[in-house]
């Protein structure tokens, strides 16, 4: 995705004139995004976009107006109104990583989001960006998922990442929830299947 | 009955209250900030707090399927610590936070020369942020303490019909009525009010700019208040339209004024057959 499709995914935005004006005053002065990023629901909406599932109108705006700011400003804003954002705000921050040259320099956000126990925040980490994320860590973002109900269709690449050590941690958490008399999500299961398919075993217990 | 909660410090208080608040009808609430019951001593504990208010707090409330939203501001009480009065310098950026709406809880505590410049100073905040403003009265010295406040908001140019006085009761109500300033009463256990008398009030004032809330924080409180006030209405002889005023219409109206009141899919009038509400315990 790249900024062109958010531009035209918010073609119908109410308040088109305060969009073009935040963009120029942006890439002019780069401190102006302070105060322009909190009103993006009140000025954009906050529908979700038929041109870009997955996407809202205030995330969308949010994500274009990082997408203005001259490149070297871009890492320091992010990580700045990530921390001065809410919830709202740093979703958007997290979804608008993978279009920013920002390289690996967000990923202490995505920590920060996956410590969270606000759902909304651990699935807006685990997007592309989540590529950034060293195998253990991204292991444990994606069991908090399946442990909070958070559907793994938000986990980006999840087959082509998923290995032997998730399984195996899939797998012990089936057998405490098995002992509880509890049953895993549907989507998590599937998973589980797929990673032991073919191994002869229940689960696959090697890293 | 569908019921906004104008005020309740939902951070002190459990999740079980959320599913029974959703139980018996409260669909939104706003949480002031307010104090903690242990002093603060650094701006950096203000921070987390005013986070919790607007990010854990409103998703803890969505689970439940109650809409949060909250009010920020330094209190009267901490505004007396000189190593808290910084926080002024953090509100701008809540301010234009979508879920905050309205600058408070702020008012008096003990009438002190320092409150008197936070208060002023924050009222200024509400006009240059166009938001309502919430007002705490006084517990102690409550009759000189809304005098002085009325006095305060008069001189600082906010629209009385932006600016409710909170905690009023028999004594003070007449003080507050024709001021254009909007009435809020915290119906408690055995302070403050309770249900019989915020009846008496509603019949002798009206319901006109009268909102109901619990309070409910740390201290010994009940979030469901709300509900059992408008259970006493009923039984008094109001109909079902006057309690929706009160316990809906009213709030809506005032944080309504902030133009960031979000109640999309929880603002439905109660849809009931035979005199059962079939959204009871839903959304």
């Amino acid at each position: 995705m790249t900024p062109d499709d958010l531009r035209t995914a918010l073609r119908d935005v109410p308040d088109p004139d305060w969009l073009a004006t935040a963009l120029r005053r942006i890439a002019a002065e780069p401190a102006a995004i302070a105060r322009f990023f909190p009103a993006a629901g009140r000025r954009c909406g906050r529908a979700d976009l038929p041109d870009l599932p997955g996407w809202t109108a205030d995330e969308a705006t949010r994500a274009l107006l990082l997408t203005s700011l001259p490149a070297e400003h871009v890492a320091g804003q992010a990580e700045a109104l990530y921390r001065a954002g809410d919830a709202a705000e740093r979703s958007a921050v997290l979804k608008a990583l993978p279009l920013l040259p920002v390289g690996a320099a967000g990923v202490p956000l995505l920590h920060d989001a996956i410590r969270t126990n606000d759902t909304r925040l651990v699935a807006a980490a685990l997007g592309p960006y989540a590529r950034h994320l060293d195998p253990a860590a991204w292991r444990q973002a994606v069991l908090k998922c399946v442990f909070t109900g958070v559907p793994l269709a938000v986990v980006a690449d999840l087959d082509a990442r998923a290995d032997g050590t998730l399984a195996a941690m899939l797998a012990a958490l089936a057998a405490e929830r098995t002992a509880a008399g509890r049953t895993m999500p549907a989507d998590a299961a599937a998973l589980l299947d797929r990673l032991t398919a073919g191994t002869g075993q229940p689960h696959h217990r090697e890293a | 009955m569908r019921i906004f909660d104008p005020h309740i410090h939902m951070t002190s208080r459990t999740t079980d209250d959320y599913e029974r608040m959703a139980a018996a009808g409260v669909r939104a609430v706003v949480e002031p900030a307010f104090w903690l019951g242990q002093p603060r001593t650094s701006v950096d504990s203000f921070v987390d707090y005013f986070d919790s208010l607007i990010g854990w707090e409103p998703f803890r409330a969505g689970q439940f399927g109650v809409r949060h939203h909250a009010t920020v501001a330094l209190n009267p009480k901490e505004a007396n610590d000189p190593r808290c009065r910084p926080v002024l310098d953090l509100l701008p950026r809540y301010l234009e936070k979508d879920g905050v709406v309205a600058v408070g809880e702020i008012g008096y505590d003990s009438m002190t020369p320092e409150e008197d410049e936070v208060f002023a100073a924050q009222l200024a905040l509400a006009l240059a942020h166009d938001l309502p403003a919430l007002v705490h009265t006084p517990h102690r010295d409550k009759a000189r303490g809304v005098e002085r406040t009325l006095a305060v908001v008069a001189e600082s140019g906010i629209a009385p019909g932006r600016v409710v006085l909170d905690h009023l009761n028999e004594v003070t109500v007449e003080l507050v009525r024709d001021t254009g300033c909007w009435l809020g009463f915290s119906i408690y256990p055995e302070t403050k009010m309770s249900p019989p008398r915020m009846v008496e009030l509603l019949k002798r004032y009206g319901t006109e700019r009268m909102l109901v809330n619990s309070a409910a924080d740390w201290g010994r409180s009940d979030p469901l208040l709300t509900r059992a006030t408008g259970e006493a209405m009923l039984l008094a002889g109001f109909d079902a339209d006057d309690v929706d005023r009160v316990l809906w219409r009213n709030p809506v109206e005032f944080y309504g004024r902030s133009g960031r009141l979000d109640l999309r899919d929880v603002d439905a009038p109660e849809s009931t057959f035979a005199g059962n509400s079939i959204l009871r315990g839903g959304s």
